[in-house]
C-alpha cells in the first residue's frame, strides 16, 4: 500500500517555482529520502505532505486522503520533526511532550505514559525537568523526535534530523530511527548527508531546482550513475590526454586538483594509468551516493 | 472588490481552546510576578494624577478628579493587556519561538491557533481589569453592583484590542515595527479618549474623529458608566460600534495571518 502518492506536484510562490512537477509514491514501512542541495524544493515538498502548504497544482494524497480535502484527519497520524527548533522554551522537556499531546486529544494519563517512554527511548530521561534553553543541540533534536512520536504516528516526516550534530548524537539518532523503521513505521527524510541517506533509506530521490533527477535505492543509483568504483589520481593535462585514449577512461570528472574516474573495472584502469600515463599515486575506493549526488547536481556552490 | 479576501470567514472548532490553554499554562508558571504590574500601575497613576494633579482640579462633570480617571485607568489597563499580548508576545511566539508552526503540524488549523491567541489576549484583559477594579474599589472609587458589569464586559474589550493588535502583528516584518502602532496609535488614543480630561473640551471635529477611529473612546464611556453606576441607553451606540469593530478586526487579523504564514 502507498502511504503518499504525489502526481505532478507544482508549487509556486513569490514568482518562484519551488517544486516543478514532481511525482513519486512512498510505500508503507519504507524509509524514503529526499536528497538535494539547498533550494532544491525538499522542505517545500515536506510542507505539502504535512498539509501546511497548499499545492499550486497536481495531486497529493496521504493515507489515501487528498491533502486539501481533510488535512485534520491526515495530521492526526503524522509525526513531524522540523528543521528549525520550535520547542516551547517556557516548558521543560516533559511538559513539551505533555502539552503537544493535548493538541492530539491524548488523555492526560496516556500522554504521561507515552512521554516517559519516549524520553527513555531517546535517552532524555535525565533531562526530563530541564528547560529547553539548557539542552544541547543534540538533546533538542532528540526531544523534537520524541515530540513527533507522541501521537504514535503512522508516518514520520523528518526534515534534516541530524543537521549540526556531533557524531555521537547523530549515531544515536540513526540507531533509534532504524529501530522505529524495523517496527514498521514509514519514514520520510530530507537530508544532505549522503551517509545518512545510504544508511537509513530504502529508496531516495535526488532533487534539484524543484525537479526529481532520479529515484531508486541508494545502491541502484550508485550503479546507474557512477559504477562500482572510483579511481582517483592527481589531475594534469597529460593524464587527461592519456585517459581519453583508454577504452573505459572517458567517464572522468575533475574536482579540485583530483581527477575522478568512475569505473566497474578499477584494477584495469589503475594499471593502465600507472603504466601508460605515468601516474605514480592513485587510490581506488567504492563509489558512493556522494559521487552520484555531485554528478547529478553539479559541483557549483548553492547559496 | 480586491479586499474581499480579508473578510473570508474562518473555520474554528473548540480545539482553539488548546492554544488558549498553552498560553495560560505558560502565564501561570510565573503568575506571581505577572500580576504585579497591572496592580501597581493604576495605583501610581491614581496617586500621581488623581490625588496629586487632582488637587488643582476642582470637579469634572460633577465628580472629583480621581473618580473621573479611575474608570479610564481601568479601561486603559484592559486595552494594554490584550494589545501588548497580541502584538509583542504573539510576535515572539510566531516568529522567534515558531510556536504556531509547531501547533499547525498537529490537527489544529492556523485559524484555531490565531483565535486561541485572541482569546488568551481577551483573558488577560479580564484578569488585569479585575485587578484594577479591586484597586480602585479599595480607594472607594467604584460604585456597586454596576461596577461588576466590567468583568464580563472586559472579555469583549479584550477581544477588540487583541484582534486589532493581531492585525499589526500580521503585517509587521520585524518586532521593532510594532513600536509604530504603539507610539502612533495606542499612546495618542490613551491620551485623548476621554481618559484624563473630558472629550467635550476637544474641537467637535476631533471628537468625531475619536469616536470614529479610536476604540478606547467607546470603551472609556462604557467603563465609566459602569464604574460610576450611571448607565444610559446612549451606551448602546458605543457597544454597537465595538461589536462591529471587533468582528471586522477579528476577520482581518485571521486572514492577514493566513496570508503571512501559509505559503
Amino acid at each position: 500500500m502507498n502511504v503518499v502518492i504525489a502526481e505532478d506536484l507544482i508549487k509556486r510562490y513569490d514568482g518562484l517555482t519551488a517544486v516543478n512537477g514532481i511525482s513519486f509514491d512512498i510505500r508503507e514501512g519504507e524509509c524514503f529520502g529526499f536528497l538535494g542541495p539547498n533550494g532544491a524544493g525538499k522542505t517545500t515538498t515536506m510542507k505539502m505532505i504535512q498539509c501546511v502548504s497548499p499545492l499550486t497544482s497536481g495531486r497529493l494524497s496521504v493515507f489515501g486522503i487528498d491533502v486539501s480535502a481533510d488535512p485534520r484527519s491526515i495530521k492526526r497520524y503524522l509525526g513531524v520533526c522540523p528543521q528549525e527548533f520550535n520547542l516551547d522554551p517556557d516548558f521543560t522537556a516533559f511538559e513539551n511532550l505533555i502539552h503537544y499531546a493535548s493538541f492530539f486529544d491524548i488523555p492526560k494519563e496516556e500522554a504521561r505514559r507515552r512521554a516517559e517512554r519516549l524520553l527513555d527511548f531517546f535517552q532524555l530521561q535525565a533531562k526530563k525537568d530541564t528547560l529547553i534553553d539548557e539542552l544541547s543541540g543534540g538533546m533538542k533534536r532528540r526531544l523534537l523526535l520524541a515530540r513527533a512520536m507522541i501521537n504514535d504516528p503512522k508516518l514520520l516526516i523528518l526534515d534534516e534530523p541530524t543537521v549540526g550534530l556531533d557524531p555521537q548524537a547523530r549515531h544515536l539518532i540513526w540507531d533509534q530511527l532504524a529501530l522505529l523503521k524495523s517496527r514498521g513505521l514509514t519514514i520520510i527524510l530530507t537530508t544532505h548527508y549522503m551517509e545518512e541517506a545510504e544508511r537509513l533509506c530504502d529508496r531516495i530521490v535526488i532533487m534539484d531546482n524543484g525537479s526529481i533527477l532520479d529515484l531508486g535505492s541508494p545502491s541502484e543509483l550508485v550503479r546507474r550513475h557512477v559504477g562500482e568504483s572510483i579511481v582517483e589520481a592527481k589531475d594534469s593535462a597529460a593524464v587527461r590526454a592519456c585517459l581519453a585514449k583508454l577504452p573505459d577512461g572517458s567517464k572522468y570528472e575533475v574536482a579540485g586538483d583530483s581527477i575522478l574516474i568512475a569505473t566497474s573495472k578499477p584494477k584495469e584502469i589503475l594499471s593502465a594509468i600507472m603504466t601508460d600515463c605515468g601516474v605514480v599515486s592513485t587510490t581506488i575506493r567504492p563509489a558512493t551516493l556522494e559521487d552520484v549526488f555531485l554528478r547529478l547536481t553539479g559541483r557549483q556552490l548553492r547559496e | 472588490m480586491r479586499i474581499l479576501w480579508l473578510f473570508k470567514p474562518p473555520s474554528v472548532s473548540l480545539k482553539t481552546l488548546k492554544v488558549w490553554q498553552r498560553d495560560a499554562k505558560v502565564f501561570m508558571k510565573t503568575y506571581k510576578v505577572n500580576f504585579i504590574p497591572p496592580a501597581l500601575e493604576p495605583i501610581l497613576y491614581l496617586l500621581a494624577l488623581g490625588f496629586g494633579l487632582g488637587m488643582f482640579v476642582s470637579e469634572i462633570d460633577g465628580i472629583s478628579y480621581p473618580m473621573f480617571i479611575a474608570p479610564a485607568l481601568l479601561a486603559i489597563s484592559m486595552m494594554n493587556a490584550s494589545f501588548f499580548e497580541c502584538t509583542y508576545s504573539s510576535f515572539v511566539r510566531m516568529y522567534y519561538q515558531r510556536t504556531f508552526d509547531a501547533i499547525v503540524a498537529t490537527p489544529l488549523s492556523l485559524d484555531e491557533v490565531i483565535f486561541g491567541e485572541l482569546l488568551w489576549g481577551a483573558t488577560k484583559s479580564t484578569m488585569y481589569g479585575t485587578i484594577v477594579l479591586i484597586v480602585i474599589s479599595l480607594f472607594g472609587l467604584a460604585s456597586y453592583p454596576t461596577a461588576l458589569l466590567v468583568i464580563p464586559f472586559s472579555v469583549f474589550i479584550g477581544l477588540l484590542f487583541a484582534a486589532l493588535a493581531m492585525c499589526f502583528t500580521a503585517i509587521s516584518p520585524r518586532i521593532d515595527n510594532l513600536n509604530y502602532p504603539v507610539s502612533l496609535y495606542i499612546t495618542p488614543m490613551f491620551l485623548v479618549s476621554g481618559t484624563f480630561f473630558p472629550m467635550s473640551v476637544l474641537p467637535p471635529v476631533v471628537q468625531s474623529f475619536a469616536y470614529a477611529f479610536l476604540p478606547l473612546s467607546h470603551v472609556v464611556d462604557v467603563t465609566r458608566a459602569m464604574v460610576l453606576g450611571d448607565l444610559s441607553t446612549g451606551l448602546l451606540l458605543n457597544l454597537l460600534w465595538m461589536a462591529v469593530a471587533t468582528a471586522i478586526f477579528t476577520l482581518i487579523a485571521m486572514n492577514l495571518m493566513k496570508r503571512r504564514l501559509i505559503v
